[in-house]
């Protein structure tokens, strides 16, 4: 029987619950408390009342013999409150078996599958009784949160929509290049590689390969790698990471300057154009 | 007695009804009859979806900024997949082979080009997403950055990050070669030739990455099999990784 049908005596429930207050009960017990003696008193002046919960709750077996005993039993069983109706018929063992304090029986782990025990219940009882003195009130940061459905999926789907809009659009217009036959004794002039090793191709201008080919994109990677590890700032303020914001701007452009200028500043021979006077030797 | 047709909505609901649909969608979709817009019902939309259930059911608020992800991190996981789609109707039509009487594969790109059925579609498609998806992943590593997202608990998770940016570069470029025109072998030369420079290992190096002494036929196999199935392998591993290091990490970081 679910909470709200159950009824309450209203005059009970407001003195226990004054009563309770006054002792410096936490409103959520002593409410609790109010309802369960509202709940006991009520049955109490209406035992009809308390016969059909008695029927409905318990299990079927217990309501065969209620009904076996006939109408005399009921109000009897009914009079008396329900917690002690339910010990003296055992209907409810389930509730019993769920306070009682586990013994351990059981042998140590052998690391063997283990065999079912005979005449074991093949379900598991999850029931329990939680005296209102059990029911903590946990504190913890909820946070200001918002269900993914709809509001972060319907962000999503209307950002893909319209990357993927763009993407289709662009794509149905514009081609992507496809040369003349790969030829390995005819190098074109300028021969790039893919923009994003651009930087590395512009730095081989300056540097030994060694050092532009393997030092600096070993340094990069484990640089990146290594950053949680070296920027022990718990903040994540832009205030109080001035050092590791300006430094990682730096050199993020640094690495998007280097791009562009191997992308669109050379051109034959790789030597340095103006992209708006001798043109653009740059290919996707 | 005159037998009038269903009206749609009445047919949609009886459609609703049946054992087969019930079957389909779980309890809590917004595709099922009786669905209400409550929370307990918007949780369920998440929880019973193999897709949506990769986020939680709550997220943060500031999370929805636009201004705080600008979405970059779905966005390249979008392309990912888009480029999956597209890279698996490429197969269909291409073979890596490029020996010396004539260059199989070139001929193939020529006929997505010209006779395939959207085929020049698909491949700008996968060729321009996958430009975008080098740019969408390097952007999002510096929105991380940016946030400070990388701060504990989400130490691992930014290094995994950095390894999936080493393995879109490895994606990107193994793809590059696979044209088989000019474009293609010659970034491909300027781009290995400086494995040729490590230490100790440059003969090896080159070599492991050229199936040979310059970029040929056996290039071509070797970073054909890299591209469409050794990386991108490794890279949904990493995928996985990454997002549930979200998830354990507890979710979106910040605000700021």
């Amino acid at each position: 029987m679910a909470k709200e049908d159950t009824p309450l005596d209203q005059a009970v429930f407001d003195s226990t619950l004054e009563a309770e207050l006054a002792k410096g009960t936490d409103r959520r017990v002593a409410e609790g408390r109010a309802r369960s003696a509202a709940v006991r008193a009520y049955r109490a002046s209406h035992p009809e009342e308390a016969a059909k919960h008695e029927a409905a709750g318990a299990k079927p077996a217990a309501a065969a013999a209620v009904a076996g005993n006939g109408g005399a039993a009921a109000p009897a069983a009914a009079a008396a409150p329900a917690g002690a109706a339910a010990g003296a018929g055992a209907p409810v063992a389930v509730a019993a078996a769920a306070v009682t304090t586990p013994v351990r029986e059981a042998p140590l782990p052998t690391g063997n599958v283990p065999t079912p025990k005979k005449g074991a219940d093949d379900k598991h009882r999850l029931l329990a009784l939680v005296p209102p003195e059990g029911i903590q009130r946990v504190e913890r940061e909820q946070g200001d949160r918002v269900n993914v459905w709809p509001h972060l999926l319907i962000e999503e789907f209307v950002a893909m929509f319209i990357l993927m809009a763009g993407l289709t659009l662009f794509s149905t217009f514009i081609n992507a290049p496809l040369r003349e036959l790969a030829n390995p004794n005819l190098t074109p002039n300028p021969s790039k590689a893919p923009w994003y090793f651009l930087g590395l191709q512009e730095l081989l201008r300056y540097f030994h390969p060694m050092v532009a080919g393997i030092t600096i994109p070993t340094f990069i990677l484990v640089g990146l790698a290594a950053v949680p590890y070296v920027d022990r700032n718990p903040s994540n303020k832009p205030g109080d990471r001035k050092i590791a914001i300006t430094v990682f701007t730096m050199l993020f452009m640094f690495g998007g300057i280097l791009t562009i200028i191997g992308s669109f500043f050379r051109g034959p021979g790789y030597n340095w154009v103006w992209p708006w006077a001798q043109g653009v030797f740059f290919e996707l | 007695m005159k037998l009038k047709p269903p009206s749609p909505s009445d047919l949609g609901d009886r459609i609703r009804e049946t054992e087969v649909w019930k079957s389909i969608f779980r309890p809590g979709s917004i595709f099922r009859k009786g669905y209400k817009d409550t929370s307990r019902d918007r949780a369920l939309a998440t929880m019973n979806n193999v897709l949506y259930h990769l986020h939680p059911v709550k997220v943060k608020r500031h999370g929805l900024k636009l201004t705080y992800t600008f979405c970059l991190g779905g966005l390249s996981f979008f392309l990912f997949i888009l480029l999956t789609i597209t890279g698996i109707f490429l197969m269909f039509f291409y073979r890596p082979t490029a020996d010396i009487g004539g260059a199989q594969a070139f001929a193939d790109m020529q006929s997505i080009r010209t006779s395939v059925f959207f085929g020049d579609l698909v491949r700008n498609l996968h060729r321009w997403g996958a430009h975008l998806m080098v740019f969408s992943v390097t952007l999002h590593m510096a929105r991380v950055f940016y946030t400070g997202a990388y701060k504990p608990p989400r130490e691992f998770n930014w290094v995994v990050g950095v390894i999936l940016l080493f393995l879109t570069l490895g994606l990107s470029f193994t793809g590059y070669l696979l044209p088989w025109d000019q474009l293609a072998i010659w970034a491909v030369t300027v781009g290995t030739s400086l494995a040729g420079y490590s230490p100790f290992i440059a003969k090896q190096a080159n070599f492991l990455l050229l199936g040979g002494v310059v970029v040929g036929p056996e290039t071509l196999l070797r970073w054909y099999t890299l591209h469409v199935i050794a990386l991108p392998f490794v890279t949904v591993i990493f995928l996985a990784v990454h997002f549930w290091r979200i998830r354990k990490d507890g979710g979106i970081s910040g605000p700021l």
